[in-house]
């Protein structure tokens, strides 16, 4: 039997529109992951910490209010910077194409947007995250 | 309601029609089912509504039950106002767009206000990085409040605020302004939305815990019977319940609920029911299901009145009138072919006008994208005006009423309301239910089971998980850039180099012993705000003494 994926889902900023992220909380764990959901408003500080002490495979961001240009990078970075930069990065949110470019240059995994299904979440988290773990056992 | 023999030569010729309809082609779907979820049947007839006693249950419009309708001429006396939520940037970019919205004949103003203004953070917090002026306006003290009303008749107009957890310190802003353009504040109309309950359950913007924060909205609404009595203190929000992802009956039984916590803490500070319950109004969701939603708003006023005046003993008619604004539904929008969006909000704002709403908000084409830009909220504006005046809709009373399906449906949200009111008393009451997440539970069932209808295709979505189109979006959205947060760090550093911090602190020390005692938290409040403390300041003087809110876990 191969090993669960393990993924922190969190909400950073100040926007509280949960609606969706507890979606995919609920339809990832019915895909047999392990699910941690941080809650509302924490900070990249509190986001990279959890996912580095939950040992997890991939952290799922949601961002609706337009702060994802800054949210983004300061997770990423900090990821990065903790030895976390195994960890997948995706998100979701309403990013404008360009700002999903600069994004992905950057290092984030994948941003799903708006009319995404469960399913397609599901099955690239099911690929993305076993490869990604098998690179970090190459390295 | 009909006669024994009648029923049964109904029954009769129904059984022959049933017999002879399954002869003819068959259902293309699965099942067929409202919004939220319910079975429709193909047909209603007198049966769906027999035993009802017409003037008991529907009545007339102005009268008790108030099922068609709260005036006794609604839109001949009192065309619905046209007031579309806007605010966006700076102070005065948000003024520069009011002033747009009523050259094209907008009738009544509503802020948006930005998220560290909605949270209570100053634009100079950590916490508001990457977030002024993008959801909204930005608003750090009275400075803000003045431009943003600058050139505009605050005697005149009517103007509502979103804000809940700081409601207190936006009212007294606006109250300042007033006092600086020398118009009383007993002339002043508009609306707060200041209903923290569905922060808890739904929007996620609270600061304080449930007590102290239910004590802010009762010393306002103390202080506004003597000084604002014109303004509606609270308005009930059914409509983040449902972007939540709520059924309609969810929406209808968790606001009422919220509604009837507001009354009974009222009533428990030892006001009186008539003195504030004449200024409590709702607002409500206009989501996809047409009739569904119709049915929804006549349940709404019928269940309130009948609880105002048998349980909690209202006298004065006033106190039992379900007045409420509606907006169009944010969820219903899709990114994809967003024009479309244009068609979705007409009809949903339809159905508020046929429910007998008393303002409304039409949702813009491209707000799943961004703010919206200035063409879009005009096709907004003008989709209410084409109702208003082309359609017909508004020239007669309630026109669905006796409509066997639309009243088989208001009685059934009635009812299903009722079953959820039994249930959360059941639990211990709304606080207790927020406490527990059972509110939030709920909304998030019924939002799960929304998204697996949609990805199985038993629900479709045009453009979405059908009719989908390979596109690029061509709409041009309003980007906030970041020159607006530092514009305004540069605008409250000077503004509070410029007031007289003496008196400042003076009043925020005030504050915090009022917080501290049992003083009218509101009336200190807007002494702080005349003398320019900033929103940051205020909250930062509550929030040590009323303790931070913190949300049970969901998961």
């Amino acid at each position: 039997m191969t090993e669960k994926i393990r993924v922190l889902l969190a909400k950073p900023g100040l926007d509280g529109h949960d609606r969706g992220i507890k979606v995919i909380a609920a339809a990832l764990r019915d895909a047999g992951m392990e699910v941690i959901y941080t809650g509302l408003r924490q900070t990249p500080e509190q986001i990279v910490t959890a996912a580095i002490q939950e040992d997890v495979d991939a952290v799922g961001v949601s961002i609706l209010s337009g702060a994802h240009m800054t949210l983004f990078p300061a997770i990423f970075n900090l990821l990065r910077e903790r030895g976390g930069g195994d960890k997948l990065l995706f998100g979701g949110g309403i990013i404008p194409d360009e700002d999903i470019a600069a994004l992905g240059k950057m290092g984030v995994a994948r941003l799903f947007t708006p009319g995404a299904t469960t399913t397609e979440i599901i099955e690239w988290l099911t690929r993305a995250a076993p490869a990604a773990k098998k690179n970090d056992k190459l390295l | 309601m009909f006669d024994e023999s009648f029923l049964a030569r109904l029954k009769e010729r129904r059984k022959k029609w049933e017999a002879k309809k399954d002869g003819y082609s068959q259902a293309s779907r699965p099942r067929y089912m409202t919004v939220s979820g319910d079975e429709v049947d193909i047909l209603y007839g007198p049966e769906s509504i027999d035993g009802r006693d017409y003037l008991e249950k529907i009545g007339f419009p102005g009268e008790f039950p108030y099922t068609r309708g709260v005036h006794y001429t609604m839109y001949r006396g009192k065309p619905w106002t046209m007031r579309q939520f806007s605010g966006m940037g700076t102070a005065r970019q948000t003024n520069e767009r009011y002033h747009y919205l009523l050259r094209e004949g907008q009738t009544g103003l509503s802020v948006a206000f930005d998220l560290p203004t909605l949270m209570g953070y100053d634009s100079d917090h950590e916490r508001s990085h990457g977030e002024v002026g993008k959801c909204g306006v930005v608003v750090d003290s009275l400075a803000d409040m003045e431009i943003i009303f600058d050139g505009i008749d605050l005697g005149a107009i009517s103007t509502s605020m979103t804000i809940n957890a700081p409601a207190s310190i936006l009212l007294a802003m606006y109250v300042g302004v007033a006092e600086k353009k020398g118009i009383a504040s007993h002339k002043l109309t508009g609306t707060l939305q200041n209903d923290i309950l569905k922060e808890y359950i739904a929007q996620k913007e609270w600061i304080y815990p449930p007590e102290p924060s239910i004590r802010l909205i009762t010393d306002m609404m103390a202080f506004c019977a003597d000084h604002v009595p014109k303004w509606n203190t609270i308005s009930i929000s059914g409509y983040h319940i449902r972007e939540a992802g709520a059924t309609a009956a969810q929406e209808l039984a968790f606001t009422l609920a919220d509604g009837f916590q507001y009354v009974e803490s009222a009533l428990a500070a030892g006001q009186e029911v008539d003195t504030f319950a004449p200024r409590l109004s709702f607002f409500f969701n206009a989501h996809q299901d047409f009739f569904e939603e119709i049915a929804k708003y006549r349940a709404a006023r019928r269940i309130w009145a009948r609880r105002m005046r048998d349980k909690y003993k209202a006298k004065k008619e006033q106190s039992w009138l379900l007045r409420f604004h509606t907006q169009t539904a944010g969820c219903s929008l899709t990114a994809q072919q967003p024009e479309n969006n244009l068609m979705r909000t007409a009809f949903e704002a339809l159905s508020g006008v046929l429910g007998g709403t008393q303002s409304l908000h039409t949702n813009s084409m491209d707000e799943t994208l961004a703010l919206p830009s200035e063409k879009a909220v005009l096709l907004a504006l003008r989709t209410q005006q084409v109702i208003m005046h082309e359609t017909g809709v508004a020239n007669t009373i309630d026109p669905l009423a006796g409509s066997y399906f639309i009243e088989h449906l208001t009685d059934k949200l009635e009812s299903e309301a009722e079953a959820y009111f039994a249930e959360i008393e059941r639990r211990g009451g709304v606080l207790q239910c927020i406490e527990e997440g059972y509110l939030q539970r709920e909304i998030a069932k019924s939002a799960y089971r929304y998204q697996k209808e949609i990805e199985r295709k038993e629900r479709i979505i045009v453009g979405v998980n059908d009719y989908v189109m390979k596109e690029k979006i061509v709409i041009p959205v309003l980007r906030i850039d970041e020159t607006v947060a530092r514009d305004q760090l540069v605008a409250l550093h000077k503004m509070k180099q410029s007031r007289d911090n003496d008196k400042v602190k003076r009043t925020l020390a005030d504050l915090a012993a009022c917080a501290r005692g049992d003083g009218n938290t509101m009336t200190a409040i807007l002494d702080c705000v005349r003398v320019y403390a900033t929103e940051g300041e205020i909250v930062d003087t509550l929030r040590p003494i009323f303790g931070e809110y913190q949300e049970p876990p969901m998961f």
